[in-house]
């Protein structure tokens, strides 16, 4: 089954860029294969997944580019047609020229309703080419907007048009200390919005790929695009083919479909959070030797000690031992150090995976009591190594990892709010204080919601 | 001869002029002849003149003047009402041609003096008028303010008759003060001269304009001044971002989106670095550091303005060059504790990154903030105007003009005072302690 990409404004095009390169390079990368049939298998699902084909041989993303502005589109459209490995089909974009300038209200209200009947026809090709949909991928930032007001819109009309079909939101957490004044606003409406009509928001951040580079990556001057290829890479990991269960035979059909149904139980509850090791220099993998309890026991422990890289992890934390008492399980802080869980995905690529013991992950400690282990757990996997890393380990979580950085947003944007700086800004297109208040509200339910895990 | 494309499409037309008439407009290709997308009024002829007898004289059709021969006589009202009703259907009718060459129009620039008549008055005018016939786009006004040492007597009056206009009409507006110029100028031929630069410094160029043409400062440097450099250059840096590629593009309408809190705090500090050439291509991360603590001194601002004892609303920040997010990064955290930013606004900045760099140098920064450090000009400007006003001096050259009233000057007055009032406010937030909004409590 075949996923469609629509890239939404700077950010989502920007990455979505990298995300095909990414797929494009892994399939044609010659480091640890396994038999010619497994990759010709890995290689057949990876094109029907995220490719169409051309008559011309090169294959064609499966993606819808939009944006407001004219450069980015261009620039992406023709560096990709330039690889010579895959290129996008040149009447799948849409563009205008003037922007959203920064302002959701303007990306929902005015661009969304007034480009709603063009966009969603490229949409329509895109998935008429697909011999079986199996649902969307959009990728968009929640600071600006385009990627946030006319994204939030556009998924809002996937919902409608396709109601059978699986969306996933990438969604990007901007810098902290700020890329744009109103980022805070502009991701409140968009998150509050996307919860109504997103089967799931799988999120980075990028402040944490920031520390990625900088850390495990050693880049001494960072740029958009040296965090877009982190960001690219984490999601290759999860979406190109794997074994979604034990001893199958053929590598999974439903990359949508599987993820939701093993990470996302409840609506309410639609926050993931990816992790990935090991991450490092591309000169440093020929040196380094990797094992599956060593990775296993580090991506666990992140993943308690809500780390966002195999560096600084806390040892200290611990998950609470049953019969402890039910203050201290409980516990009202908001800043709870250890981090539960309720479902998590771990997905290994690389040789003798089939020797990984993931019992620890299956540890009922680390999750609510809804859940059975058994369910709340889920592991893929597949001999066939990701791009260049002899073995890699992914880790997607519907936990309290994004409790922090979502309490702290909502915390700046009411701080603003409360003093109605910037709202002219977007009741000049049409969203009033009210939908603001709605907006929160809704939020401040989430919050509630993971934190009373 | 080069290609016309995107970039150039902002600014410019490409217009075949061997056709006659209006000449046919060629949207690609080779560059024909550039016709700059701009009106130029002025009420008297000399300074049109010799720009049409200059080196850009090729880029202004005449077709796209407005000119008079008596002047305004340093008088707004004669600027703004008599030449403004007189000269309407000539503007709205040429605007709309210009209009009609954009694909998609999305602001106008307006360039004037707040101290004369012409610029001042019928420059409002012109305001005013952008807002009634092209109400949905945006307008952006770069102001020269007249210094203490102004010879045009009346200044203050037509600075303030004027200031009503901006805070009612104008989407943002970046102040310039010709003692702002006057200072970076004679810096920098101070460090010219006492040789304190260690690499070697190009003589003779200041930040220039988009067409890319290096001027000479003469003997008269206010000449210099305001006939190239600053001001386009300054002008051109704030738009370029919205015609070059880079990772994190910042366009017009996102400046006044981020920078424009409240409708009518739309006045915007700017201050541009480096200010001169230097002979290195590769500069090491100390420099661009330096880059990036220059933009918040005071000697790089265009009004005489610190920003850095002042409270700050919001601070953009645009790169142009080989600058990348860890780099601007880098030097928002240096540079965040010595600054003061408005308790609901702690992280306010907007950032941009534009791959390409100004001519002539390797990298530039613009940074243009919300700061209530502009109140001082402003109130200096209203003492300026109520020593005359409590004296009536020279009032009835105004009231005798046809549709000028004494209320014209009150409420004149009470806006650049409620203006300077909502600074004060502002101000006096400062420092205090913060109080945080409580949440909104969710039942469980």
């Amino acid at each position: 089954m075949s996923v469609v990409t629509v890239q939404l404004g700077q950010c989502g095009n920007q990455i979505g860029h990298e995300v095909f390169n990414a797929i494009c390079s892994d399939v044609h990368g010659t480091h640890g294969l396994c038999s010619k049939k497994e990759n010709e298998s890995y290689h057949d699902a990876c094109k029907e997944r995220f490719f169409s084909e051309e008559k011309a041989g090169v294959p064609v993303a499966r993606a819808v580019l939009v944006d407001m502005e004219p450069k980015v589109i261009s620039q992406t459209l023709s560096i990709a047609a330039r690889s010579g490995y895959w290129k996008y089909d040149d009447r799948s974009h849409f563009c205008q020229k003037q922007g959203s300038g920064n302002n959701w209200a303007n990306g929902y209200s005015v661009h969304g309703p007034k480009h709603k009947d063009v966009i969603m026809n490229l949409v329509q090709k895109e998935a008429e080419k697909c011999d079986r949909l199996s649902g969307f991928f959009t990728i968009m930032s929640m600071a600006g907007g385009t990627g946030s007001g006319l994204g939030a819109f556009v998924t809002q009309c996937l919902r409608d048009a396709f109601p059978a079909s699986f969306i996933l939101n990438h969604v990007i957490w901007p810098y902290g200390t700020g890329e744009v004044i109103v980022q805070n606003y502009n991701s409140v409406l968009t998150l509050s919005h996307l919860y109504q009509s997103s089967d799931a928001l799988l999120v980075h951040e990028n402040d944490v790929i920031h520390k990625i580079c900088a850390q495990l990556m050693n880049i001494k001057q960072i740029s958009f695009r040296d965090v877009n290829q982190v960001i690219a890479h984490q999601l290759g990991s999860v979406f190109q083919p794997i074994y979604t269960a034990e001893g199958a035979l053929h590598y999974s059909r439903s990359p949508l479909g599987d993820l939701m149904e093993t990470l996302v139980p409840h609506p309410e509850f639609k926050m993931l959070g990816l992790r990935n090791i090991p991450q490092m220099p591309e000169n440093s993998l020929a040196y380094s030797t990797f094992s599956w309890p060593g990775l296993i026991k580090h991506l666990r422990q992140m993943l308690i000690a809500n780390a966002t890289m195999e560096e600084g992890i806390d040892w200290q934390v611990r998950p609470p031992r049953p019969g402890s008492s039910v203050l201290s399980k409980h516990s009202t802080s908001k800043l709870l150090h250890f981090n539960a869980s309720i479902a998590n995905l771990v997905i290994l690529r690389g040789k003798d995976m089939h020797s990984a013991d993931l019992g620890s992950f299956r540890d009922p400690a680390l999750y609510t009591s809804w859940l059975t282990p058994q369910d709340a757990f889920n592991l893929w996997k597949t001999p066939r190594a990701f791009n260049k890393y002899e073995k890699s380990a992914s880790l997607v979580s519907n936990s309290q990892l994004l409790l922090k950085p979502l309490d702290n947003l909502v915390g700046k944007a009411w701080n603003m709010f409360a003093s109605k700086a910037y709202i002219h800004q977007y009741t000049k297109f049409g969203i009033e204080e009210e939908d603001f208040l709605d907006s929160f509200t809704a939020l401040e339910q989430v919050i509630s919601s993971y934190t009373i895990l | 001869k080069g290609v016309y494309d995107e970039a150039l499409s902002s600014f410019f037309r490409n217009v075949d002029t061997r056709s006659g008439g209006d000449g046919r407009d060629i949207s690609k290709g080779k560059i024909c002849s550039l016709k700059a997308r701009a009106l130029l009024i002025d009420m008297e002829e000399g300074v049109v003149n010799e720009i049409l007898q200059g080196p850009l004289r090729d880029v202004f059709d005449s077709k796209q003047l407005i000119t008079d021969v008596s002047g305004s006589g340093n008088n707004w009202a004669v600027g703004h009402k008599v030449y403004g009703c007189q000269y309407r259907e000539n503007i709205v009718e040429k605007l709309r041609k210009t209009a009609e060459h954009c694909d998609c129009l999305q602001c106008f620039f307006i360039i004037h003096s707040m101290g004369g008549g012409t610029g001042s008055g019928l420059g409002t005018f012109v305001l005013n008028l952008l807002e009634d016939e092209f109400p949905e786009v945006y307008r952006f006004v770069t102001s020269v303010y007249p210094s203490g040492e102004d010879d045009v007597i009346t200044s203050p009056y037509n600075s303030v008759l004027a200031m009503k206009e901006l805070n009612d009409h104008a989407d943002c507006v970046l102040p310039i003060e010709n003692e702002s110029l006057f200072d970076i100028v004679n810096k920098i031929h101070q460090m010219i001269s006492s040789g304190k630069l260690g690499t070697i410094v190009k003589q003779n160029s200041l930040v220039t304009s988009s067409t890319g043409s290096t001027k000479t400062v003469q003997e008269k440097p206010f000449d210099a001044m305001n006939e190239q450099g600053k001001v386009t250059g300054f002008c051109a840096v704030k738009v370029v971002s919205a015609r070059f590629e880079g990772s994190l593009n910042m366009d017009l309408n996102e400046i006044s989106m981020n920078l424009v809190p409240f409708p009518r705090l739309h006045y915007l500090v700017s201050s541009l670095t480096p200010l001169y050439t230097l002979a290195d291509v590769n500069v090491p991360s100390r420099r661009l550091d330096q880059m990036f603590s220059d933009a918040f001194s005071r000697d790089h601002q265009l009004i005489q303005a610190d920003p850095k004892h002042s409270l700050y609303l919001a601070c953009a920040l645009l790169v142009r060059g080989n600058v990348q997010v860890s780099d601007l990064r880098r030097n928002i955290e240096r540079l965040k504790p010595s600054l003061h930013f408005v308790s609901w606004n702690q992280e306010g900045w907007k950032t941009g990154l534009c791959s390409v760099p100004p001519v002539g140098h390797s990298h530039s920064l613009l940074a243009l903030a919300n700061n209530t450090c502009v109140k001082p000009t402003l109130m200096e400007l209203k003492d300026r105007f109520m020593r005359l006003y409590k004296k009536k001096a020279h009032l009835h050259h105004y009231l005798h003009i046809d549709g000028m009233e004494q209320s014209c000057f009150s409420e004149a007055l009470s806006s650049l005072s409620d203006l300077i009032e909502e600074y004060n406010e502002l101000d006096a937030t400062k420092g205090g302690p913060r109080i945080e909004p409580s949440r909104l409590k969710i039942a469980v």
